[in-house]
């Protein structure tokens, strides 16, 4: 059995988390409510301390709302900021205790075991919280007890700590909704007349669980401390940013250049215990005046060597007006990817690592999407049958296999106009006002339109591609349209 | 007879050549056929004909290409001489749209010194530059004789040449083994 210090766990509930985060942007005196549209209607989704004592509620239509108090003002609801806030909550909470878990959408709950006499005792350490909480602007209710389940009953019910090995006697008169029943338990329950936790503990257990399944004794025993309940902390996402603070002002390049290498190679450093590999790197440079240059780096693959990045920056440090000095630089990697220990081999890998930079240093002057390699498609289409792709990120696949020869160039089908719309290649035409005389031909070669894929070009229906050697040397590919009959140019053989 | 092919065609490595005529992506094709590693090819963006890969598939394989898409000729010019001076691309290959200057084929000519890679600019007739190492003009010619099958009979004209004599040549790229052929004039 467990005889050492005994544990001990907090619950904060944030009755207004969505209204308090809005108004800690933007305060408004007055009633204030967040709306949110559900199924067409506006509902009000979460409001502050004046809407509600005017009796407007969670959930009503907003429209009714306004009826009530016209001088209520609102904003559109954003749960996903919300939930960033709760994360940033949780972030801040680590203050009290390193085992901070989040709690449904709207709470927290701290596992402070042997640690509350850090701040002078459970009672202080409350007091503080709640202080801390109310000058932030953000209304909490906090429960403190042995175990979650009596911690979230006394936070969402009353209110208050439960001393030691007696969270029956606390809770005994709250409501049976504290044990984080669902509805229809709670509703059933009233039926029988259970409605507080001490007639529910006294009541025989065997026709309980019969009747409401084993769920509820499940969340009584935790409750009362029988059964034990984890608290799962979130792990900090790890940091990728390094920064240094300079006691005089510099604005030589290479003395920038010497910063920005102390800091990768701090960043390097980090990057490495982590194995992964910056993608994306952010030099911020501040300067005496309060101003700051950014100089952003992409990299063609994910890098760590401080060596090898710093020549990089070189072209992007260039440009940066120092103004009277830049006292303060900071290194973040915006982007980072996994990038595993890797065995290294007798084959030249330095080379590739060379065509990366390359691929990186034409990156930051032209940007990276712009350097591109092909990459086969699988379609009989002539202008689909290949992808382009931005070689940063795509590898190359050796794949082409070419059944039928094609043409060195393609481009968008041009008429052959004054030719005869009969399927035999004209013998002579004229194209880009040169005149040429048909010497040989070859084909056809019968494509047909994806018809599951929107093509304005292929409205003209299957073609017949034939390659046409003209007696001037070159070699096109023309083809006719049966369907609507005419001559097009689509390419040139190499 | 004509001077020795062999003397000028594999093009002189740490260089930069020029190429006009209709055929000149043809040649850029079968240059990057015979350089080993990543060719880098500088387009414009703007240009609407854009080279297809299926059909450098006979060259080479079109997953050593690399295609830069630059705004203009600047920026075109910049990127190449990055590369060339990088030396990681044993060809460089850069699209030219307006007339260059001797200063700015210098520099490509200093850049290719330094890398140690080769550098081959499309241009339109009459746009080179003066520093260029050779200039070279090639044309489709039809051949009544050829076997289906056969790739374009290719006619290689040498107009400029800094080092050596100019020529003329007919060759043909051999699909099977994937090297140029030189064929016999045809007695027309």
């Amino acid at each position: 059995m467990f005889d050492g210090i005994q544990r001990r766990v907090v619950s904060v509930w944030f009755p207004r988390l969505a209204s308090d985060r809005a108004l800690r942007l933007r305060p408004i005196e007055g009633p204030f409510a967040l709306t949110h549209s559900i199924s067409n209607t506006n509902r009000i989704y979460c409001l502050n301390v004046a809407a509600e004592r005017l009796g407007l509620s969670a959930g009503m239509p907003f429209s009714d709302a306004r009826a009530f108090c016209p001088e209520l003002q609102s904003r559109p609801a954003d749960p996903l900021a919300d939930r960033r806030f709760q994360h940033a909550l949780r972030h801040w909470a680590v203050r009290y205790c390193p085992w901070v878990g989040l709690e449904d959408g709207d709470g927290l709950v701290l596992d402070i075991t042997g640690t509350a006499h850090l701040f002078g005792g459970e009672a202080e350490l409350l007091m503080d919280m709640r202080q801390r909480l109310s000058r932030a602007g953000i209304t909490a209710r906090i429960g403190l007890s042995d175990n979650r389940g009596a911690a979230w009953a006394l936070a969402h019910h009353g209110e208050g700590s439960a001393p030691v090995g007696a969270a029956l006697d606390v809770l005994h008169d709250l409501p049976v909704a504290a044990l984080r029943l669902e509805e229809k338990t709670v509703t059933g329950l009233g039926r029988l007349g259970l409605r507080t936790i001490g007639e529910l503990a006294n009541a025989p257990r065997a026709p309980l669980s019969r009747r409401f399944g084993s769920s509820l004794l499940m969340r009584l025993d935790q409750a009362l401390g029988q059964q034990p309940e984890q608290i799962t902390p979130l792990k900090d996402p790890p940091h990728y940013g390094v920064r240094i603070t300079l006691p005089d002002p510099i604005g030589i390049k290479s003395d920038v250049m010497e910063g920005t290498s102390r800091l990768l190679t701090q960043l390097c450093a980090k990057l490495k215990s982590r194995e992964t590999g910056a993608r994306i790197l952010a030099l911020t440079l501040r300067r005496v005046d309060q101003d700051s240059q950014q100089v952003e780096l992409r990299l063609a693959r994910p890098m760590r060597d401080a060596t090898r990045i710093l020549p990089l920056f070189e072209r992007g440090i260039g440009d940066v007006d120092a103004g009277y000095g830049i006292d303060q630089m900071r290194l973040e990697a915006v982007q980072v990817e996994p990038m595993p220990v890797q065995q290294l081999s007798h084959v030249a890998s330095g080379h590739k690592d060379q065509l990366d930079d390359l691929i990186t240093r034409i990156g930051t002057r032209i940007g990276l999407e712009n350097v591109q390699r092909f990459l086969p498609a699988d379609s009989h289409i002539p202008e689909r049958s290949y992808q382009i792709a931005a070689a940063a990120f795509s590898s190359p696949e050796s794949t082409w296999s070419t059944i039928r020869p094609r043409p060195l160039h393609i481009f968008p089908p041009a008429p052959l106009l004054g030719t005869h719309a009969v399927p035999t290649p004209p013998k002579r035409f004229r194209w880009r006002r040169m005149s040429f005389v048909t010497a040989r031909t070859s084909g056809p070669e019968r494509i047909a339109p994806e018809w599951w894929l929107e093509a304005d070009e292929w409205r003209t229906g299957v073609r017949d591609y034939w390659c046409v050697e003209t007696r001037q040397g070159r070699r096109l590919w023309l083809f006719f349209t049966p369907q609507s009959p005419g001559w097009y140019v689509q390419g040139e053989f190499a | 007879m004509p001077p020795d092919f062999a003397k000028s065609f594999p093009l002189r490595t740490a260089r930069v050549h020029e190429v006009c005529g209709p055929s000149s992506a043809s040649f850029a094709a079968v240059c990057a056929g015979v350089a080993q590693g990543t060719v880098l090819w500088i387009r414009e963006h703007w240009r609407p004909e854009g080279v297809n890969p299926l059909g450098l598939s006979p060259f080479f394989d079109p997953a050593k290409l690399l295609i830069a898409q630059v705004k203009d000729q600047t920026e075109g010019l910049a990127v190449a001489e990055e590369a060339l001076r990088d030396g990681s691309t044993p060809l460089v290959i850069l699209e030219i749209s307006q007339p260059m200057g001797l200063i700015q084929g210098r520099r490509l000519q200093l850049s290719a010194k330094a890398g140690k890679s080769t550098g081959l600019c499309l241009i339109p007739d009459g746009m080179g530059s003066n520093a260029a190492e050779s200039r070279w003009h090639a044309a489709p010619i039809f051949d009544p004789f050829s076997a289906p099958g056969d790739s374009t009979l290719q006619r290689y004209e040498l107009i400029k040449n800094k080092s050596g004599t100019l020529g003329s040549w007919h060759v043909r790229w051999d699909t099977a083994s994937r090297c140029l052929r030189l064929v016999s004039a045809t007695g027309e």
